[in-house]
């Protein structure tokens, strides 16, 4: 926040003094009214609107019998999904019709995945998916790396079976994609402890309930990138093809959707990363594989042998990403050029290919070796050693240091900004905030704010948001740091975006439970430890979309900026980064959302707060309406907060394009 | 990699298939191997008059036990077909009015739950103890009751709540609850007993642990929750502070808990449809009886890195008679 006030200062100084003076007025009254009106309740309290929303979970696990929307439509649901789901795990992970082994073997299911991706993108990633597949197998985890492809594969199927003719149609009707994006923001907003156990009441205990938590919040991307895919076909293309009697129909099929395959192609990636994501919080309600491991690990502290499943995890996610990435490439070029001689060349490479596959399929069908995964080299038992000894010994000989600068920035930072937020009468902090809001931003900025803060008084918990709201700013500042620091050394190089990028991959799709224990080994159970666990899950997407931003600036200005002398650091301050301001507007935007969807994670280590309401309306009965309250909190705060940075980015954008007339 | 014409990417492409195609040939040839389904006897279990049992399997350690040992006899001894389904407390309630669950094994009080689907839904039933006794209580790390042998009984506490500050505790002693599922009164109790303790929440069961065994190992003063049986205390033996003792009644209005907690009584509880079912596993659940130190010992094979199966069958095989006793009843 204050880097964007900095900015402005130079360009409007009235702005920046009207600023400080909100700021000083602030600390003024806060010295005066400091613990008035701080509508703080206590752990074990609710409020009416908590009692009324337990209320409404009752009525839904009393009614579920009898009422004909269970009848004819939950219901239903409920049995297109879980046998899908179980035709999948027949396919490649459970036992099916009568055989001791499912299907397909362990072959099979390579030689399907290498040949598959091989003909969706390149050779490449072909040879990337056997090796990480095999080595998931070398951990001895096939079985559950199965189970939790199979749930993962039919979670992505009906998201974008559903998915994506929504985002069509988001992305032809504007009234469309004025209702759905709320709803997308709610969705991926609203933590899924919150509708975790309502869930198994609807859809009852099994694969549907599993597969529902992880299309909730997996289905959104593929939504909006659809749609935004669609919407960015050229104008000049729509009209040149309108004027030509194209009829609505023609020109989806066969001006927009073609275009938009690249962009849809990624929003399909973004959709099975998140769903890979979603893989240890559906173990809480019987969903079998990796993530059930990591939860069992977990209960005995045993970080060796999550981090073995936790590490499946990762490389599934990786190889997934980087096939649909190529796939995306493909599309691409497939539609640009169209050499024939290449096409039929590729041709019979695949009817190659499909053979051997189609052997290995029938191989692992009839044969033990290669049905099942060959047990004789382990490369578990060594990677879950080396893991616990390095805890272990980073726990020994780290967890003074560690602790005592947890203690400095807790005493230092955290706890007076936490005081200012909490401490403050509600209604002060609602002034200062709005005031902000309309000076960085928008009147329309100011007003979203003041809505979503008033709301955040109706659900009861104004004191956990704000301490959760001092934990997601600070937590993004360290970001937006580490964002600034990797992103342009990676922008700049492109040897050290080949290093880094892979450990990057490996930080944002580890499960976050994997490494909760050494982090409480670490900082001890505490609001630090929450913050801790946001910053490595956010700075990833954060570092990447800065590298991309630098790496974008046009390499003529740089040059030119050389050619007149110019040091390292000057074209880094006042060349790269002031042109890439955009790019800075939108990863601070990405960096709160993600920091703010670890609160839970947060709860779950010391955190406090609303992580902590939620946890508990999870775990115990009586506080379900409470966590759901918690939940409806989160969310208010995450929209505040995007919809202030999206109006500060586009002023400072419009800035920026004056001024580069 | 833009695809061009040129004879050298046409082998690179056909090259690997072609090579797939031969190794998978000669594999065929060479070993053909055990068929799928050649060797393997009839499926055990599955079927014959027990049918299937749904038991809940809650997330800790002490429970596993229970389960892995119950399905051990159910599938062995009596034929049934056990699907065990890893689930949270509360959702295993929940699963006793959706039909989803048929037992739980070892319940912690829960007196909302017990009210909602026993007393007024009537989908669950109490199926007697199981013998194990819950004690739950606040404790110190060994280390420290060895240094400060008075810091055991809670008038002292605030003699040293000093030690117990951090960076969580705003001046005052933690006081470090874990999960918000487990049954506490400790506000109350801090307020009541006028102790200069703030109680600072976890979140979760693994970050209770992990703080203790770092306060241990480190030989940080540290007083938080916990409970037996728990495996973690055969590794690091945490002392329990003594509390006002408790008396019946004394915790009956939770704002003005005084008293320690009561000693739980573990019990199973079984959905109604399962007890009418006549189904043998139900009697199994119901006859299903041991002590502490029993399930400590299969937790602690576990723990070890026994799989649940192996972990039970060692204890049934070494307890034949009490195995004897529960399918009596």
């Amino acid at each position: 926040m204050t880097a964007i006030t900095a900015v402005r200062t130079g360009v409007r100084p009235f702005r920046g003094a009207i600023t400080i003076g909100v700021l000083l007025v602030w600390l003024l009254a806060f010295t005066v009214l400091r613990g008035q009106d701080t509508l703080t309740l206590g752990a074990a309290d609710v409020t009416s609107l908590h009692t009324r929303l337990n209320d409404l979970n009752d009525a839904v696990g009393a009614n579920r019998n009898s009422n004909p929307l269970f009848l004819y439509f939950f219901n239903e649901i409920r049995l297109v999904i879980d046998h899908l789901t179980l035709f999948i795990s027949a396919l490649v992970s459970q036992p099916s019709y009568g055989r001791p082994v499912p299907l397909a073997g362990w072959l099979g299911v390579v030689a399907v995945l290498g040949f598959g991706s091989w003909a969706l993108g390149n050779l490449k990633v072909g040879l990337l998916a056997v090796v990480g597949f095999i080595f998931m197998g070398l951990q001895g985890l096939w079985q559950e790396s199965m189970d939790t492809f199979a749930l993962t594969l039919a979670a992505v199927l009906v998201a974008l079976v559903v998915g994506i003719p929504l985002g069509v149609w988001a992305g032809v009707s504007d009234r469309v994609n004025r209702v759905v994006t709320p709803l997308l923001d709610f969705m991926q907003t609203m933590p899924t402890f919150v509708y975790l156990a309502p869930l198994t009441l609807v859809f009852l205990i099994g694969p549907a309930s599993a597969v529902i938590a992880t299309l909730i919040y997996a289905a959104p991307p593929v939504i909006r990138i659809t749609a935004h895919g669609i919407r960015q076909t050229p104008p000049e293309t729509v009209e040149a093809a309108g004027s030509l009697g194209t009829t609505r129909p023609q020109m989806l099929a066969k001006v927009m959707l073609p275009m938009a395959k690249r962009t849809i192609v990624i929003g399909v990636n973004q959709t099975i990363m998140a769903a890979l994501s979603m893989v240890t919080i559906a173990a809480l309600i019987d969903a079998p594989g990796l993530g059930r491991v990591v939860l069992q690990s977990l209960q005995s502290l045993d970080v060796g042998t999550a981090f073995n499943a936790g590490l499946s995890i990762v490389i599934m996610a990786i190889v997934f990403d980087r096939v649909t990435t190529a796939a995306s490439v493909r599309v691409e070029l497939a539609r640009r050029t169209g050499s024939e001689r290449a096409a039929s060349v590729r041709k019979v490479g695949l009817v190659v290919g499909a053979v051997g596959t189609a052997l290995c399929l029938y191989l692992s069908y009839t044969y033990v070796w290669a049905a099942e995964f060959p047990t004789g080299i382990d490369l578990g038992s060594p990677i879950s050693g080396f893991a616990t000894s390095v805890t272990d010994w980073a726990q020994v000989h780290l967890s003074v240091l560690t602790g005592d600068f947890k203690d400095v920035v807790t005493n230092d930072l955290l706890n007076p900004f936490q005081s200012l937020l909490t401490d403050s009468p509600w209604w002060l902090l609602t002034f200062v905030l709005v005031a902000l809001a309309a000076i960085a931003g928008s009147i329309r900025g100011a007003l979203t704010t003041a809505t979503c803060l008033l709301l955040i008084v109706g659900t009861g918990l104004w004191s956990d948001a704000m301490s959760t709201l001092a934990a997601t700013l600070l937590a993004t500042i360290a970001v937006m740091a580490l964002g600034l620091v990797f992103g342009v050394w990676m922008g700049r190089s492109r040897r050290a975006d080949r290093v880094i990028r892979p450990a990057l991959d490996a930080a944002q799709t580890m499960p976050s439970f994997v490494y909760l224990v050494p982090f409480v080994a670490l900082f001890a159970a505490s609001r630090f430890t929450g913050i801790a666990a946001g910053v490595v899950y956010a700075a990833p997407v954060v570092i990447k979309i800065i590298a991309d931003g630098i790496a974008a600036v046009s390499p003529t200005t740089i040059e030119a900026a050389t050619a007149a002398g110019s040091s390292s650091w000057q074209i880094i301050t006042k060349v790269q980064l002031p042109l890439s301001l955009r790019t800075l507007g939108l990863a601070m935007n990405q960096g709160l959302i993600y920091v703010l969807s670890m609160v839970v994670v947060g709860g779950l280590v010391g955190g406090g707060a609303l992580g902590y309401d939620v946890v508990a309306g999870f775990r115990q009965n009586a506080l379900f309406g409470k966590g759901l309250a918690a939940g409806l909190a989160i969310v208010l705060l995450g929209l505040m907060l995007d919809r202030l940075t999206q109006s500060v980015a586009r002023r400072a954008d419009a800035r920026t394009d004056h001024s580069h007339p | 990699m833009i695809p061009t014409s040129t004879n050298a990417s046409t082998r690179a492409r056909i090259l690997p298939g072609l090579a797939a195609v031969a190794a998978m040939a000669l594999s065929i040839s060479a070993c053909g191997g055990a068929k799928v389904g050649q060797d393997t006897a009839a499926p055990s279990g599955g079927s014959g008059k027990c049918g299937s049992v749904n038991l809940a399997v809650n997330a800790w350690v002490g429970y596993r036990a229970d389960a892995a040992v119950v399905s051990y006899v159910a599938e062995h001894q009596l034929g049934c077909k056990v699907v065990k389904k890893n689930l949270d407390e509360q959702v295993s309630w929940q699963g006793f009015g959706t039909g989803e669950v048929d037992a739980i094994l070892e319940n912690w009080g829960h007196e909302d739950l017990a009210q909602k689907y026993i007393t007024e839904q009537k989908v669950a039933q109490d199926a007697g103890q199981t013998g194990n006794i819950g004690v739950i209580g606040w404790y110190v790390p060994p280390f420290l009751a060895k240094e400060h042998p008075d810091i055991v009984d809670w008038k002292n506490l605030n003699k040293y709540a000093d030690l117990f500050k951090t960076s969580e505790s705003g001046g005052k002693g933690e006081l470090l609850d874990g999960d918000p599922g487990f049954v506490t009164n400790d506000g109350a109790l801090v307020k009541n007993l006028n102790l200069d303790y703030k109680v600072v929440y976890a979140g979760s069961e693994a970050a209770l642990i992990t703080s203790f065994r770092m306060a241990e190992s480190t030989q940080k003063p540290m007083i938080g929750y916990f409970y037996s049986p728990q495996w973690f205390l055969a590794d690091v033996p945490l002392v329990k502070v003594n509390l006002p003792p408790y008396t019946t009644g004394c915790d009956a209005v939770p704002a003005k808990v005084g008293c320690d907690y009561p000693p739980y009584n573990l019990n199973k509880v079984v959905s109604t449809k399962f007890a009418q079912s006549g189904s043998p596993a139900y009697r199994l659940v119901k006859g299903f009886h041991w002590t502490n130190d029993d399930q400590n010992a299969v937790a602690k094979s576990i723990q070890g890195g026994m799989s649940d199966d192996a972990a039970a069958k060692k204890w049934v095989e070494a307890n034949p008679g009490q195995v004897k006793a529960w399918l009596g009843s």
